[in-house]
């Protein structure tokens, strides 16, 4: 497949850190022994004989860890409620349905570092309690399946999975289950959903995953990269990892790099370090001459960053404060011919397709929306709809019954915050600053 | 756990494929999208002999079935060309072009996203992200990756396929 598919950019001076990116591109991703090579399974063997379950999960806490799906939910947090949580039966589940356009940092690490993943889920599971384990992996990427079904069989050979790991009382199996192409899958109930045969919707919470998920039972839900943190927070140190990073936000991220820029591919950098230094020291800024005007972060669900906030420090709370998020880590980079409103649309359009349809706020909302922001572009808004396309994201954001549309809106009310400008003059000037939408072809002919 | 097996609705011997899903999920209900999956690329789409065989066999109601199989965009119940060519739509395609691409393909072909031409000879699809964002705009042409196109180039290959007959 893609050249990109292993390793990250090249640090040239020095911004990047690889934790979870270390062995990515370094080992041979389908076998063991070239991962145990470089000290895989050390730290779940270790943590097996030497620590108890409560003492993982403390070292999660003290790490800062935060989930890497894009919500930023503490994992420490997470892996305790399951781990207290009543019940003979708990399971592990690793989200690995990274439906973001733009985004590829999962099917990396999977395909790169199938074992790193495989060992997080592990100590998760022994810390948690679970006994069964499911990895649903979207089925688009064949290769990531194909190495993590090969590396839970070299686990089970070398006696990592199965019925009592190294002579321990605990026993874990795990499984690769398939995604057939859904965005809501990466809702946490959506996927438990999925993997138990349903169409893949999401009921209202709570109950919570970690107290009532798969077929009812207390279930640890986390993202690939979240697991591949676990394994170097435990052989390291949880104060190691908390000395990474911000205040609120520690380790590092991994970035998919694209769009109109110079380099584009997968960064590792740590929490804080600025979109500057990543656009421009890292990625080699922008190519053709032409001007920065936004980067989009968090998928559709996140925002468009505008220039003048290129010194925002990359962790989840001032992402939030711009109006975007963290999402899992798809960053494209837009120059002066992209124009806002037609990008706008183009998430909502994605926004109303992956719909699943359960609640009408995200079914019917995300439509009218829509068809606003296309009566925008073709210039034949008023600016009744605009306002109408205000109170709809409102709405939407505050009605709906999941992320997806709590978040749908939010490339509008980004992109109207930034470049309100570029709405009016589709609306009142009737001209497409960037010359993309139809209405500046009507404007030509004219 | 079930272990014996519902007659298939034909001798086709591709049905084995399916049953060895079922059978290795213990015929367990929630194997369903597993078994669709495998279903798909044996037949290369999904009729109602499929639907309802794998219905039976998994001991689930056809809505059931059916709700499943039209939910996700990989699942599809009509037969596909002899080519298929995919589109990427991803956010980097798109900004770099993608939507031109796909209209120069679409005119070649005649057809629109989501089709299949007339004589069975190409189907055409969108995909949302091929995770190939450094190669956009990128196009798939029967399961081979091709990037950084322009537009009559990516409809060149579209061409090839409808005229030369193969």
């Amino acid at each position: 497949m893609a050249s990109d598919a292993v390793g990250a950019l090249p640090d040239e001076n020095g911004k990047q850190r690889l934790i979870v990116l270390e062995n990515a591109g370094m080992i041979d991703p389908e076998d063991i022994e070239s991962y145990m090579a470089v000290g895989g399974y050390a730290t779940f063997n270790d943590v097996l004989q030497s620590m108890t379950p409560p003492e993982v999960i403390d070292q999660i806490r003290n790490s800062g860890l935060r989930g890497r799906g894009g919500a930023g939910y503490p994992a420490g947090l997470k892996w305790s409620t399951v781990g207290k949580a009543l019940g003979a039966q708990k399971y592990v589940v690793c989200n690995g349905d990274e439906g973001d356009p733009g985004a590829f940092m999962d099917r990396s690490i999977m395909e790169a570092d199938p074992h790193r993943v495989l060992e997080g889920m592990m100590i998760a599971a022994y810390a948690v309690g679970a006994s069964q384990g499911y990895l649903y992996v979207r089925a688009e990427y064949p290769l990531a399946i194909k190495r993590l079904k090969h590396a839970i069989k070299q686990a089970e050979k070398h006696g990592l999975l199965g019925h009592n790991i190294s002579g321990t009382p605990f026993s874990l199996s795990l499984q690769v289950r398939l995604g057939a192409g859904a965005f809501v899958c990466g809702e946490e109930t959506a996927l438990l959903a999925s993997i138990e045969g349903r169409r893949g919707q999401p009921r209202p919470r709570p109950p919570y995953p970690a107290e009532s998920g798969l077929w009812g039972c207390p279930t640890l839900i986390n993202n690939v990269e979240t697991y591949a943190n676990v394994v170097p927070i435990l052989r390291e140190g949880a104060e190691w990892f908390a000395g990474i990073g911000t205040e609120r936000s520690k380790g590092t991220k991994v970035f998919a790099l694209s769009g109109r820029i110079a380099r584009t591919g997968l960064i590792e950098v740590p929490m804080g370090i600025t979109l500057r230094e990543i656009i421009y020291d890292i990625g080699g800024g922008i190519p053709d001459g032409r001007k920065f005007k936004a980067v989009q972060t968090g998928g559709p669900s996140g925002g468009c960053i505008p220039a003048a906030h290129i010194d925002t420090p990359v962790d989840y709370e001032s992402l939030k404060q711009v109006g975007s998020m963290m999402g899992s880590g798809g960053m494209i980079v837009m120059d002066d011919s992209s124009c806002m409103v037609d990008v706008a649309k183009y998430f909502l359009e994605f926004c109303m397709t992956e719909s699943c349809g359960k609640c009408v706020p995200c079914r019917v909302g995300t439509a009218q929306m829509h068809g606003l922001l296309e009566k925008i572009c073709e210039g034949e808004a008023t600016l009744d709809d605009l306002e109408m396309l205000e109170e709809l994201c409102d709405m939407v954001t505050n009605t709906s019954l999941c992320g997806l549309g709590q978040a749908a809106p939010n490339a509008v009310v980004t992109t109207l915050h930034f470049f309100r400008d570029e709405y009016m003059a589709h609306i009142v000037d009737k001209t497409c600053p960037a010359h993309v939408c139809p209405v500046s072809r009507k404007e030509a002919v004219q | 756990m079930r272990t014996s097996t519902i007659t298939p609705p034909s001798d086709d011997k591709r049905w084995r494929i399916v049953q060895a899903t079922m059978r290795k999920h213990g015929f367990a209900p929630d194997a369903l999208i597993e078994t669709l999956h495998s279903a798909q690329e044996a037949f290369g789409y999904l009729d109602d002999d499929a639907l309802r065989y794998v219905g039976r066999s998994l001991r689930l109601p056809l809505s059931r079935v059916y709700g499943v199989a039209t939910f996700y965009n990989l699942f599809t119940l009509k037969p596909q060309g002899e080519h298929t060519c995919v589109v990427c739509m991803g956010t980097a395609c798109y900004i770099k072009g993608g939507p031109d691409v796909l209209k120069a393909i679409e005119n070649a072909a005649g057809i629109r996203k989501g089709e299949t031409t007339p004589d069975k000879k190409v189907s055409l699809l969108v995909a949302r992200c091929l995770g190939a964002c450094a190669l956009a705009p990128a196009v798939v042409y029967d399961g081979v990756m091709d990037g950084h196109l322009a537009p009559d180039e990516a409809a060149s290959r579209v061409k090839e396929w409808m005229s030369n007959g193969k």
